[in-house]
């Protein structure tokens, strides 16, 4: 009886705040009701060990049959009453020394009769040091700890099938370290190597090229959005970089010694380690194959996480994954995730006496789906209930060719190359709004595509695989139970149904999981736009900041330059005038490009001894004929929305303060670029401080809202360039503007709220930014 | 006319007003001179020899866009304006400058009348009209031209819009009513005042468009040609080119008579002879009017014609265009034809696009929307900015160019609008029709599959008789 033989047990468990962890700590709760639960959680960045306990573990829906249970009426205890008795929460981490245990987690640890180790790095492409310290140094770390404590519990170890590796035909329950293919590796120096490989990778990305080449993508990915922003980028991109070496690194190291990825090659070692350094501690391994959503416990289709095949089913689904390798005959060895929990208990349960050393949970030798039988469902499936594109059309899904795995890898390179290719070819253009939203769409693409890729590579191996994996252990120990266990814990692998498993429980549930369109009918984004703007224009907020140039008016800073300067000019000095600037073009592109603040110091010296009463006569006519004229009216009634919701509005801008003049009606405050004067009366050309461009509208923002005693997280800023990220990311409500594509691809990741405005498209607005003629009278107004 | 002549009211060392209509007249521009340089030459001169040195010269704007300075150039001749311009003694009326208006008093039905300070201290005001249709000059010319904002609210409004049959006609219009009796104020507490009204001819088009006044079926062998040519060319053109085109072209038209003196008297003279020029008999209401929207009206000189103005040329303007009885009968139907873009000049008509989608996604009925949105716009402190110190109509225009309309709307039983914009159509209130035909099918539904059809053709300028 297993419930009996472990009631009064304490049963600490790692890795539950996991897929099967989250299960097995419901399914004891609910079917072992007089055991006590000790759960080891790291803690979390801002949440505590015991917090996220309840957050991450007991909010899960799996809890919801046993709540319901507790919170009907007549039952002695709430569910939180139970739960606070029976679970405590350790705060440790299984990839340091001693679990990194305080003097009071250790002492429960050392009260407990058995250990259950779920914790893994199961991720297929974890980074190769990651892998070796969670999934092989972890068990260590636990054996290691009782022999110091001198503690024999009970540890059941969560292992998997695929420690066997790449092989062909059946599978033995054995440690591979025993078996007939064992090739003699030393655990001790695969962790030194994988250590050094960490430090080795880290000292290489610091080198200067490559130093320099995050520099420059992060500039390319960025644009001119200031050193801060850039420096956080650079680094971004290095750890990343770092990251990729390692996952390589990890796949590579695995394919050399015949395992398809890190996570099962740091498992068999762990199997191994463990093995070697337990002394006199009792240890059964516990190996399920892939673990998918559950058959019947707590509730048919119960899944937590996106995991291994839902991806894969999903892309296949939503069109992008035409093909997938695999072998048609071949078995895809799935198993319910409430089969391989109830199997742990059962090895738990048995004690160390009778449980079998290695147990292996797995569907192919006795029950096996075959790898057609599934693509044939899921093809079903998807052509009767058919995901939808955004424009709310159903997607067909491709006939499946069971192709080789080379094939299918050749031809996502392929659009892969054409996608980047395209991409770059835009990213160079000026575009701006709707096309660059399609820049930014291509990108997101090419995303999925390299997703795609990545499906292929990692988990082509396992529709691949030929092993059988024998269960001879587990069936054995399945019949020593009697009919009692057998109905409350079924880890029988030949009851399960694949038809009605694979198209009642298991699709079903990834497709409400994976949160796709599933229903026709128009896309919802274009709600969530409207959704924002309501959110941005909420009498809660505090400050609306306004760039100028591409947010409020088409015009930028060289254009009211070139209205002011040829304002007085007769017609052969415009010629000349134009020309002149056209061709100096190319030169204050690339300094734009590169500095803001830069190019505009660079540019304003040209207003050097230009009188300063002409310019500002000047400037009231360039309000109505070049800046009412070029502006966005939807932008200019938003600027009047927010104020008339009670906000504070603000224009930051590079432009010089006289050319803004006009428009200081409809803000609060205008933060512009000012220019010293001589005695004169003429213009310096100089700016005594810093233009408010780049990181320094941030924080020219941030100091008003101190100043005034508002909050910058109540703040929305609208702006249209990258350069204006630093902004973006102060404020609580960022609004991109008619974004370039490199903002327009930043705003569609990370949700941000797109407005496309233009000019109003009856104004007479002449081609070149060149002020009317006049006549030879009013041009001389101001030189006499 | 019942006023001494000018010369003997000129004395040395008074304060000598000359106030002139702005560039909403006339329709098109006319070349230069305009009727109104010569007058004010003429009254300078007069002045000059009398010996009156103060003299300023105001643009009687009323709620209307500045003009730039080249139009008051081509309104005034580079003489007038080299001379007063850059002296500031020639100016536009500002209907916001509280400081600078002045409550003359009011009237027995609580109006008030409030007007240009500088036009209530003179000791004589002129004013140099063009009166190009029944509606313009008389008493009008100065309590609208040179008026505050809260003096105008009280006849630009819908409901005295809706019982204005019609503006061409004065002894039927709830707001000329209205206007006469502040004129009747202005002549007890105001000062004096020296009105000169002109009328002009119908020669409105010059070479190559001169065919356009004419009869279609008058038309000989080279107006067809013309017409042919410049249909061609001109649909080949990008739509900006095209207005710019069309708001290019100055007409040659020629002053019929002059009149000056007594503000009333002055004016039902002109009356007389601009009847004399558009009145046309007509037989009975029509079950449907036809009519073209052309691409001016008295509020886009320069600017592109937006939605707003098709509704208030369309039914405000043309419609108006009768004496006695509309020419359709209630209920009956109004096919327009009018491309209707979406386009607005953000320049001169800021507020129209805020009312355009705000206010008339919101309503079109002209007492709603007087209700509940024209306080928003009329007070609205940018729009005030634009209007002072740009060249922007008053936020408030707007609903004034849509009340203009407010009794064609109430009185036709539906509007269609033949070539336009079906969105921008239908925002407007109306029913949008790719062809003629199509909307003579649709308007079966209300007038039945026998109507008569009765098509007011534009140009020239007429009013209708209706018997």
């Amino acid at each position: 009886m297993i419930a009996e033989s472990l009631a009064g047990k304490r049963i600490a468990i790692t890795g539950s705040t996991g897929f099967v962890g989250t299960a097995l700590v419901e399914r004891m709760l609910r079917s072992v009701p007089d055991c006590e639960l000790v759960l080891l959680v790291r803690d979390g960045k801002r949440t505590p060990a015991a917090k996220r306990t309840q957050k991450e573990i007991l909010k899960n829906n799996a809890f919801d049959r046993l709540r319901e249970t507790f919170g009907a009426p007549g039952s002695r205890e709430t569910f939180t009453e139970m739960t606070d008795r029976r679970i405590t929460t350790i705060a440790g981490d299984v990839s340091r020394d001693g679990l990194d245990l305080d003097d009071t987690d250790r002492a429960t640890f050392a009260s407990c009769d058995t250990i259950i180790h779920s914790a893994a790095a199961v991720s297929f492409d974890s980074p190769l040091n990651s892998a070796v310290e969670i999934n092989l140094l972890g068990p260590v770390r636990i054996a290691e700890l009782c022999n110091e404590i001198g503690i024999t519990p009970h540890i059941v170890a969560v292992s998997t099938c695929y420690v066997a590796g790449n092989r062909r035909g059946r599978a033995p329950e054995e440690l591979v370290s025993e078996g007939p293919w064992d090739i003699g590796l030393d655990w001790r120096s695969e962790v030194a190597s994988a250590r050094r490989l960490k430090g080795d990778t880290e000292a290489i990305s610091r080198t200067r090229e490559n130093l320099e080449r995050f520099r420059k993508d992060a500039r390319t990915e960025l644009g001119a959005a200031g050193a801060p922003a850039l420096a956080a980028k650079t680094e971004q991109l290095r750890e990343r970089w770092v990251r990729a070496e390692l996952v390589d690194a990890g796949r590579s190291r695995a394919a050399s010694l015949g395992w398809p990825d890190a996570y099962a090659y740091t498992k068999a070692l762990g199997e191994q380690a463990l093995t070697e350094v337990k002394g006199a501690v009792p240890v059964s391994i516990v190996r399920p194959s892939i673990i998918e959503s559950a058959w019947a416990e707590p509730n048919p289709g119960w899944i937590r996480g996106f995991r291994m095949a839902e991806p894969v089913i999903i892309s296949f689904a939503g069109g992008l994954l035409k093909e997938f390798p695999g072998v048609p005959e071949g078995t895809v060895d799935v198993i319910p995730v409430d089969i391989v929990v109830a199997a742990i208990i059962g090895v738990a349960g048995a004690g160390p006496d009778k449980a079998p050393r290695i147990s292996q949970v797995a569907s192919g030798g006795v029950n096996p789906l075959r790898y057609r039988a599934m693509v044939d469902w899921t093809t079903k499936f998807f052509t009767d209930n058919p995901l939808y594109d955004k424009d709310g059309q159903p997607i067909i899904v491709p006939e499946w060719k069971f192709p080789g795995r080379g094939r299918v890898q050749k031809q996502l390179t392929r659009a892969q190359k054409v996608l980047t290719t395209a991409e770059k070819a835009l990213q160079t253009l000026p575009l701006r709004g709707k096309q660059a939203d399609f820049a930014a769409e291509l990108e997101s693409k090419r995303q999925d595509i390299e997703r795609a890729l990545e499906y292929v590579e990692l988990y082509g191996l396992y529709t691949e695989c030929e092993a059988i994996y024998q269960i001879d252990n587990l069936l054995g120990l399945w019949d020593t139970l009697d009919a009692d266990d057998q109905r409350d814990f079924n880890f029988d692998p030949r009851v399960v149904d694949w038809d009605h498993y694979v198209n009642n429980i298991h699709l079903p549930s990834i497709v409400q999981h994976a949160r796709v369109k599933s229903t026709p009918g128009k896309s919802k984004a274009t709600d969530r736009m409207g959704r924002m703007r309501k959110q941005v224009l909420d009498p809660k907020r505090h400050v609306a900041a306004f760039d100028l140039e591409n947010t409020l008016i088409a015009s930028n800073v060289v254009e009211s330059y070139s209205w002011l300067a040829t304002r007085r000019l007769d017609t052969p000095e415009r010629l000349r005038y134009v020309f002149r600037t056209l061709l100096q073009a190319p030169g204050l592109l690339k300094i734009d490009r590169q500095d803001r603040t830069d190019f505009l110091r660079h540019f304003y010296r040209r207003y050097e001894n230009a009188p300063v009463a002409q310019v500002e006569a000047d400037a009231r006519e360039m309000m109505t004929q070049l800046i009412m004229a070029k502006s966005f009216p939807d932008g200019l009634r938003r600027v009047r929305e927010h104020r008339a919701a009670g906000h504070r509005t603000i224009l930051i801008t590079g432009a010089l303060s006289f050319n803004v003049e006009g428009l200081r009606p409809l803000f609060d405050e205008i933060f512009a670029a000012e220019m010293t004067v001589k005695p004169n009366g003429t213009y310096t050309g100089e700016m005594p401080v810093v233009p408010p461009t780049g990181e320094a509208r941030a924080q020219l923002l941030a100091d008003y809202c101190d100043r005034e005693g508002l909050d910058i997280n109540e703040c929305v800023a609208y702006a249209d360039s990258s350069s204006d990220l630093p902004l973006f990311e102060a404020v609580g409500f960022p609004v991109a503007v008619n974004p370039e594509t490199r903002l327009a691809t930043i705003a569609r990741k990370r949700g941000w709220l797109v407005e496309n405005w233009s000019k109003a498209s009856g104004s007479s607005q002449s081609i070149l930014p060149i002020g009317k003629s006049m006549s030879e009278r009013e041009r001389k107004a101001f030189v006499s | 006319m019942d006023s001494d002549p000018l010369p003997t009211l000129l004395k040395p060392g008074m304060k000598l007003t000359i106030c002139f209509d702005d560039a909403s007249l006339s329709l098109p521009k006319m070349r230069r001179p305009d009727t109104r340089q010569r007058i004010i030459e003429a009254v300078l001169e007069l002045a000059a020899a009398a010996g009156v040195d103060d003299v300023h010269l105001i643009a009687a704007l009323g709620l209307h866009r500045r003009m730039h300075d080249y139009e008051l150039k081509h309104v005034l001749g580079d003489r007038i304006f080299d001379a007063f311009h850059p002296r500031g003694t020639l100016y536009q009326h500002d209907a916001e400058d509280y400081d600078n208006l002045t409550v003359i008093g009011e009237t027995e039905e609580g109006e008030v009348l409030e007007i240009n300070k500088r036009v209530a201290e003179s000791d004589l005001v002129v004013y140099a009209n063009v009166n190009q249709v029944a509606m313009d000059g008389g008493w009008k010319s100065i309590t609208t031209g040179v008026a505050s904002y809260r003096c105008l609210s009280f006849h630009h409004n819908p409901k005295t819009l809706q019982n204005t049959r019609s503006l061409m006609d004065r002894h039927h219009s709830a707001l000329h009513q209205s206007l006469w009796r502040m004129g009747e104020v202005l002549r007890e507490s105001g000062p004096q005042i020296f009105t000169v009204e002109t009328t002009l001819n119908t020669n409105t088009f010059p070479k190559p468009f001169d065919f356009l006044a004419k009869r279609e079926w008058e038309w000989n062998a080279k107006d067809r040609a013309t017409y042919l040519a410049t249909q061609k060319s001109l649909s080949a053109m990008p739509l900006k080119a095209r207005r710019k085109i069309m708001h290019s072209i100055e007409s040659p038209y020629e002053m019929t008579s002059v009149q000056a003196g007594f503000t009333p008297t002055v004016h039902e003279e002109t009356l007389k002879h601009v009847y004399a020029q558009h009145l046309v008999e007509v037989e009975g209401q029509t079950d449907i009017l036809t009519m073209g929207i052309p691409y001016i009206c008295p509020y886009n000189p320069e600017g592109v014609m937006n939605p707003i103005l098709v509704m208030c040329m369309g039914l405000g303007y043309l419609f108006n265009m009768y004496r006695g009885k509309p020419l359709v009968r209630e209920g009956g139907v109004i096919i327009m034809t009018h491309p209707t873009y979406r386009d607005f000049n953000p320049v001169h008509h800021p507020s129209y696009i805020d009312f355009f989608e705000e206010v008339l996604t919101d309503t079109t009925d002209p007492a709603v929307m007087s209700e509940k949105w024209e306080k928003k716009y009329a007070e609205d402190e940018w729009y005030r900015h634009l209007y002072r110190t740009g060249n922007a109509y008053h936020g408030v225009h707007p609903f004034y160019a849509w009340y203009w309309g407010a009794h064609g709307q109430q009185h036709a039983g539906k509007v269609i609008i033949v070539g336009g914009d079906a969105p921008t159509v239908r925002r407007l209130g109306f029913t949008p029709a790719s062809t003629m035909n199509d909307a003579f099918e649709i308007a079966s539904d209300v007038v039945g599959r026998a109507p008569t059809v009765t098509h007011l053709h534009v140009p020239s300028v007429l009013v209708a008789d209706v018997k």
